[in-house]
């Protein structure tokens, strides 16, 4: 009996340890900042689909004062169907808005590219905007080598 | 402000109906944060330009609106589909509401 219990706590530490292990490991994956919020806010409490955005950021950035990124989203940009506006969040800034796109028909296609601050390694959230209501979405991880917030 | 020149660069300046035009812009911008602080520990105050635009010919067809996020010397690249000649105007709004005007033409056939 006694040791079954035992076993139990032995068990029960052991996976206390390995959840905090993994919380250690990928701290990115916890927003820090306003991004949920933001989010949700820019959805007004929908849910994003994973899908249809395209977002292209490097894997490994070596200066976070600038890194490039680029967003898409697969669309006909016709009346009908369109993407009109696309969130850029990044969860891991002291802040997590980063910029906001908007489009409309006349844009002809649903892309843009900029320059962006990442203070460290960190994931980069696209939320687009259909103007049938839906949401779609993309995140992406950029390791920060020289974080870029000044500090 | 107004002594900036931005640096804008259409990849094509005649077009036909219906075809997309990449622009490319870059304008000097320090784009200042607001969370940094100098050497005696105060906090420098916020400017970036918060709201970039463009119009052809008078119709909006794409905006921005950067966060202090937006690396300094703000780039933009996007596309838009030629319509009609007429002026590309690209502009750029400051905290303080000063603006950046840059403009090219197109010509579509």
């Amino acid at each position: 009996m006694s040791m079954t219990v035992a076993r139990r706590s032995v068990l029960m530490l052991g996976a206390g340890a390995l959840a905090f292990g993994a919380g250690a490991r990928v701290p990115a994956f916890a927003a820090k900042n306003d991004s949920d919020d933001l989010i949700k806010k820019f959805t007004g409490g929908k849910t994003a689909t994973e899908g249809r955005v395209r977002l292209d950021v490097p894997e490994i950035a070596e200066n976070g004062n600038t890194v490039p990124m680029t967003v898409s989203v697969e669309s006909p940009m016709t009346e009908q169907s369109y993407v009109s506006d696309i969130l850029v969040i990044a969860d891991g800034n002291p802040r997590g808005g980063v910029a906001t796109f908007h489009f409309s028909p006349a844009s002809g296609l649903a892309e843009a590219n900029t320059r962006i601050r990442l203070a460290e390694t960190q994931n980069v959230i696209a939320v687009a905007k259909m103007n049938d209501g839906s949401f779609f979405k993309a995140s992406k991880q950029v390791k920060v080598t020289i974080g870029g917030c000044g500090g | 402000m107004a002594d900036v020149k931005p640096r804008i660069k259409l990849d094509k300046k005649q077009a036909k109906k219906g075809d997309l035009i990449e622009v490319k812009a870059l304008v000097s911008h320090i784009m200042e944060t607001g969370l940094r602080k100098d050497s005696s520990g105060n906090t420098i105050p916020r400017k970036i330009i918060n709201k970039f635009t463009c119009t052809v010919n008078g119709k909006e067809v794409f905006t921005a609106d950067f966060e202090p996020a937006i690396s300094a010397n703000p780039y933009i690249q996007f596309k838009f589909r030629a319509q009609e000649s007429g002026p590309v105007v690209l502009t750029w709004i400051d905290d303080d509401g000063s603006k950046i005007v840059g403009q090219e033409t197109i010509t579509v056939s």
